[in-house]
């Protein structure tokens, strides 16, 4: 298995739209659904979420011209670019300690490293034959990899990205099921590796072995649960004030439109348990699974999320870039409801904590995505880099791109 | 005798797919799928109808190994993506099935239709499930297929775009599989 480098190198943002209208004329969005054209002709724009978006044969040719971004809307002062796109399915992200940025996938089979050289960029496959890869973690130096139902790593995964070895696995005692069997993972400020197990359905009297996160050494050893009733978190980061764990979770369906809502949760101390399945949002005990149990026997969220919002990522704002009323705020990308009759979320939230680590106040901080109940891009997960600028992956797309704050307003004065 | 036959020219045709254009290659997937859209292979499904998306997606699912089906993932091996996309909207073009002509269970199928609303299928697959997108059309679909899918859906062997159809599936019993198959197989 060579893991093979894209041969496609391209300048940042203008040139690359200029660079592929020139090499794709005939672009359009609309999902394939009309009779196809003759095969002569140049294929038509890949719809949003294909596969094949990003595959290195030469119709990777992903809309960067047609992404969304001038549809969408920041607070006064911030901005966004195109950080890269043609990258099938992009999730979870990861800034490694030299700048480079990885990108797991949840329908693809492989992980992406993107490196910024000169104003250019530059695509590396760093792993690949993997199942949902969906989860990414980066610790001194080592990329940690989540697929379906197993852990690997990738040391020194920055200086050897041109010939990376076969990531090596270091857990695997995982459940194999599809439903909410991806995964998001972190690395803790207690320097051990956090893996949750949703549960294995919509609304399901789970084993001792979902519904949870664990945590575990790097690797891979002493594994243990950490929080419990936990339906689905596709995010969690640590306060820097307090080093405590907080986590989005997605709530039940098909109980009502409106409820439960979404949860952002905080764990105090290890073993809590958060009402999955039996209590949800925090005061409504499930219909099916309530009975002979009370919400209070739970830990409550910090915050409602929306109804099937779907918040993923999430992380503390740790940057200086943005404004002094964003640091260690949290920012959370919302997927957006999938059956909901009118779509809610896709659009990333900012939640501001007191001193305490409850949520003071929350404010929409991006949003567009959403249009005559539709989507024109999924948000997934944030990241923040080095500069304090943050990147916001769209699997719908298969793009990334980049908040900055302030040079636009600079620039035009 | 039908099944083998076209199993064989499947098989030896697979071999040279890699120099054929899409219009030579499609036949090759019509002797098992149905030359109308409509497959009279047993757990073979009907490809008439589906939209462009989801058959473009299940084509690169067996290219790359993610969808297992050892005839299909020999097939699409060592296809292109312009290939997967040219056969996915050449296919896409067939007719839709009709139902199923055999002998309908009164009582199965009204316990498949409380299943289909019971489990909501409609609110992806639409109120005809016809599809869309990456969403299949399981009207008229072949009932062996249809039963084996959901069979493997709840097993976690049928690995799809994500994984809804798993979740929907973990509380259908096996005798609701068989009911909804045979409802959906007679969807009108």
């Amino acid at each position: 298995m060579t893991p093979f480098r894209l041969r496609r190198t391209h300048l940042l943002f203008s040139s690359t739209i200029a660079g592929l209208l020139m090499a794709a004329p005939v672009l359009s969005q609309q999902p394939a659904a009309q009779p196809a054209a003759a095969p002569a002709a140049a294929p038509a724009a890949l719809p949003p979420g294909s596969p094949l978006i990003g595959r290195p044969e030469g119709n990777e040719a992903a809309p960067a011209d047609k992404l969304p971004i001038s549809k969408l809307k920041l607070p006064p002062g911030f901005n966004i670019e195109v950080y890269a796109s043609g990258i099938a399915n992009t999730r979870s992200l990861r800034v490694g300690s030299k700048g480079t940025v990885f990108v797991g996938t949840r329908f693809g089979n492989k992980v992406t490293a993107i490196v910024r050289k000169d104003g250019k960029v530059e695509t590396y496959v760093v792993a690949q034959g993997l199942y949902r890869p969906n989860g990414l973690a980066f610790h001194n130096g080592t990329l940690y990899i989540a697929e379906l139902s197993q852990i690997s790593k990738i040391d020194n995964v920055e200086n050897v990205l041109d010939n990376p070895p076969k990531p090596t696995v270091i857990y695997s005692d995982l459940p194999k099921d599809e439903a909410h069997g991806w995964k998001f993972i972190a690395v803790g400020p207690d320097n051990k590796l956090y893996v949750p197990v949703g549960q294995p359905g919509n609304n399901v009297l789970h084993d001792k072995d979902h519904g949870q996160i664990r945590r575990m050494n790097l690797d891979g050893t002493g594994a243990e649960v950490v929080a419990r009733g936990v339906r689905n978190t596709v995010g969690f980061d640590w306060n820097p004030k307090t080093r405590e764990l907080y986590f989005s979770d997605n709530g039940r369906d098909w109980m009502s439109e409106d409820v439960p809502q979404d949860e952002l949760n905080r764990v105090t101390a290890v073993g809590q348990h958060f009402g999955a399945p039996h209590c949800y949002q925090g005061n409504l005990p499930d219909p099916e699974f309530g009975w002979g149990h009370s919400c209070s026997d739970f830990v409550p969220p910090v915050a409602l999320t929306g109804p099937h919002s779907a918040g993923l990522g999430m992380r503390f704002y740790t940057g200086k870039m943005f404004p002094a009323k964003y640091h260690n705020a949290i920012f959370l990308a919302r997927h957006g409801s999938w059956n909901r009759s009118k779509k809610f979320g896709g659009d990333v939230v900012v939640y501001f904590l007191n001193k305490d680590g409850t949520v003071k106040s929350s404010e929409v901080f991006l949003s567009g995505f959403l249009e005559n109940n539709s989507y024109i891009g999924r948000p997934v997960d944030v990241e923040v880099m080095a500069d304090g600028s943050m990147l916001l992956s769209d699997d719908w797309n298969g793009a990334i791109y980049r908040i900055t704050y302030g040079k636009q307003k600079v620039a035009s004065k | 005798m039908r099944l083998v036959a076209a199993a064989g020219l499947a098989l030896a045709a697979g071999a040279g797919l890699r120099a054929q254009t899409v219009g030579e290659r499609v036949p090759v997937c019509l002797a098992c799928h149905g030359e109308k859209g409509q497959s009279a292979t047993p757990e073979v499904p009907s490809l008439g109808g589906q939209p462009a998306p989801y058959l473009l997606i299940q084509i690169y699912l067996f290219r790359e190994g993610q969808r297992v089906v050892p005839l299909m993932n020999q097939m699409a091996k060592g296809l292109s993506d312009d290939d997967l996309r040219a056969l996915s909207d050449s296919l896409a073009k067939l007719p839709a099935p009709a139902p199923s002509s055999e002998a309908p269970d009164p009582a199965r199928i009204e316990r498949g239709r409380a299943a289909i609303t019971r489990h909501r299928c409609n609110s992806c697959h639409g109120l005809d499930l016809a599809g869309r997108d990456n969403i299949p059309r399981i009207a008229a679909q072949r009932e062996d297929y249809l039963a084996r899918t959901l069979r493997e859906y709840k097993s976690n062997a049928r690995h799809g775009y994500d994984g809804v159809m798993a979740e929907v599936l973990g509380p259908v019993t096996d005798a609701e599989i068989a009911d909804l198959a045979h409802s959906i197989a007679r969807y009108r």
